[in-house]
């Protein structure tokens, strides 16, 4: 009998057990939701369809099973795993007869339910949301009905045109930044393009930067940064140069 | 102050026992005595009494309709003589295709309730997410709080009233007791010990 060939038919899965194991492998399925003892139940079945036992694939299986349950153990109670270690095997032996009478009573009592289940399905009864608790009554004093009739006239009445004016947005004109940034550049050589738009909107901000790009177009200016996201420094033409030629003699003098 | 005579002696709870008759018509899920007294504003033992006129009224055999005791209340449902042709023409959605894993949680939540999937799991050995999930939608359990840890611990669930009335229970109190059920570590504990005696030999 080749193990790996094994059909299975379980709650989360249904295919030859080569296949389940890969798929847990590649953790596509969770083997929390897999019931080994149902892997376990059909091999055994299967070996009871042979008359000689197959000692190589009863190995073959152990290994795999054995590995499959440290496996789900580990998963499903990580925490545990370190206090359970530190059992004598004594004491694991007596943990696990009582976890497994806990399961056993759990499974009596689902056995118990399901007959309890079966003994009362000729019961029928109305199902439904649980009914609303009455409102207290709201008494009205006493309506004119001309005050009716206004109310519902307001209502006859054309409603106003929504307006939709609060969800334009608004730029400022590209030309307010030019010059802006001309009238800056008039006064000082260099100036620092981040610390000008603090304060901007975000749209105010792309307007700016479009009229930076408007004058590095027509080559009034010239643009650096030392790295990106690094605070952009513009100068203007012409005066690049002198500042370059500063910004190297500074550099000498401090490391000289 | 003596009473008039009548001539025909009604019997004096036959209106208690009309209205209770007509609240529980209406309602859709069982309702507790105390519940039935507020409506009425009566007195607890005449209502109890009323109920009991009713019972015999509405008795299996006698009635198309009977009353029952169940899920903490009274209400009505239909006699088991008329289930097939109730069966023709209503569908059961929580009893219907109740999985042995379903069974084996809601029994868990039942006895062990209000608990925590992962207290589920660790007692069937396999993740309780799904037949949680479903006996939720069932109606047959609810979440009832959270365990206490620093960020909100996990959900605990409890079974609900929906779940009593479907299994016929009164109360939980009715489930057979847990230690009455087979589950005899002494007879696991010397079966393991057979094992690893045999595996030594």
């Amino acid at each position: 009998m080749i193990v790996r060939e094994l059909d299975l038919d379980l709650d989360a899965f249904e295919g030859p057990f080569d296949l389940l194991l890969t798929l847990v492998l590649k953790e596509e399925v969770d083997l929390a939701d897999v019931d080994v003892a149902g892997i376990v139940v059909r091999f055994l079945e299967r070996l009871a369809e042979r008359d000689a036992l197959d000692l190589d694939a009863c190995g073959e299986f152990l290994v795999l099973v054995a590995a499959l349950l440290e496996l789900k153990a580990r998963g499903l109670f990580e925490d545990e795993a370190a206090e359970l270690s530190e059992l004598e095997p004594e004491e694991a032996a007596e943990e696990l007869a009582r976890r497994l009478a806990e399961y056993r009573r759990m499974k009596e009592a689902a056995g118990w339910l399901a007959e309890r289940l079966s003994s009362e399905r000729d019961r029928f009864f109305r199902v439904g949301p649980a009914p609303f608790a009455p409102q207290p009554e709201r008494r009205l004093a006493q309506q004119d009905p001309e005050s009716l009739a206004n109310v519902v006239r307001l209502l006859a009445a054309e409603p106003p045109a929504v307006s939709l004016a609060h969800m334009e947005l608004r730029f400022p004109p590209v030309a307010q930044f030019l010059e802006r940034f001309r009238a800056l550049l008039a006064r000082r050589s260099v100036f620092d393009f981040d610390s000008e738009l603090e304060g901007l909107s975000r749209a105010e901000q792309a307007i700016a930067f479009l009229a930076l790009l408007d004058l590095r177009r027509s080559d009034e200016i010239r643009i650096s940064q030392a790295a990106p996201f690094a605070p952009i420094r513009v100068s203007k033409v012409g005066q690049e140069s002198a500042a370059v030629n500063e910004r190297t003699n500074a550099w000498n003098v401090r490391s000289a | 102050m003596e009473r008039p005579l009548r001539l025909v002696t009604a019997n004096p709870l036959d209106q208690l026992a009309r209205t209770l008759e007509a609240l529980l018509v209406v309602a859709s899920a069982p309702l507790p005595v105390e519940e039935l007294v507020a409506a009425t504003e009566d007195d607890r033992e005449r209502v109890e009494l009323a109920l009991g006129l009713l019972g015999e009224r509405y008795h299996e055999g006698r009635s198309g309709i009977v009353l029952e005791s169940v899920a903490g209340g009274w209400a009505f449902r239909a006699s088991r003589d008329a289930a097939e042709a109730c069966g023709r023409l209503f569908e059961r959605p929580v009893q219907r295709g109740l999985s042995q894993a379903s069974l084996e949680t809601v029994a868990i939540v039942a006895y062990l309730g209000p608990c925590t999937r992962p207290e589920i799991a660790r007692i069937r050995g396999v993740a309780a997410d799904s037949a949680v999930a479903g006996l939720v939608e069932r109606g047959l359990i609810t979440e009832a709080g959270r365990e206490d840890g620093a960020h909100g611990g996990a959900v605990k669930y409890k079974t609900t009233p929906m779940f009593e009335r479907v299994f016929g229970l009164e109360s939980l109190s009715q489930l057979p007791r847990l230690d009455d059920l087979p589950g005899d570590v002494d007879d696991l504990r010397e079966r393991l010990h057979a094992v690893a005696e045999q595996r030594s030999a």
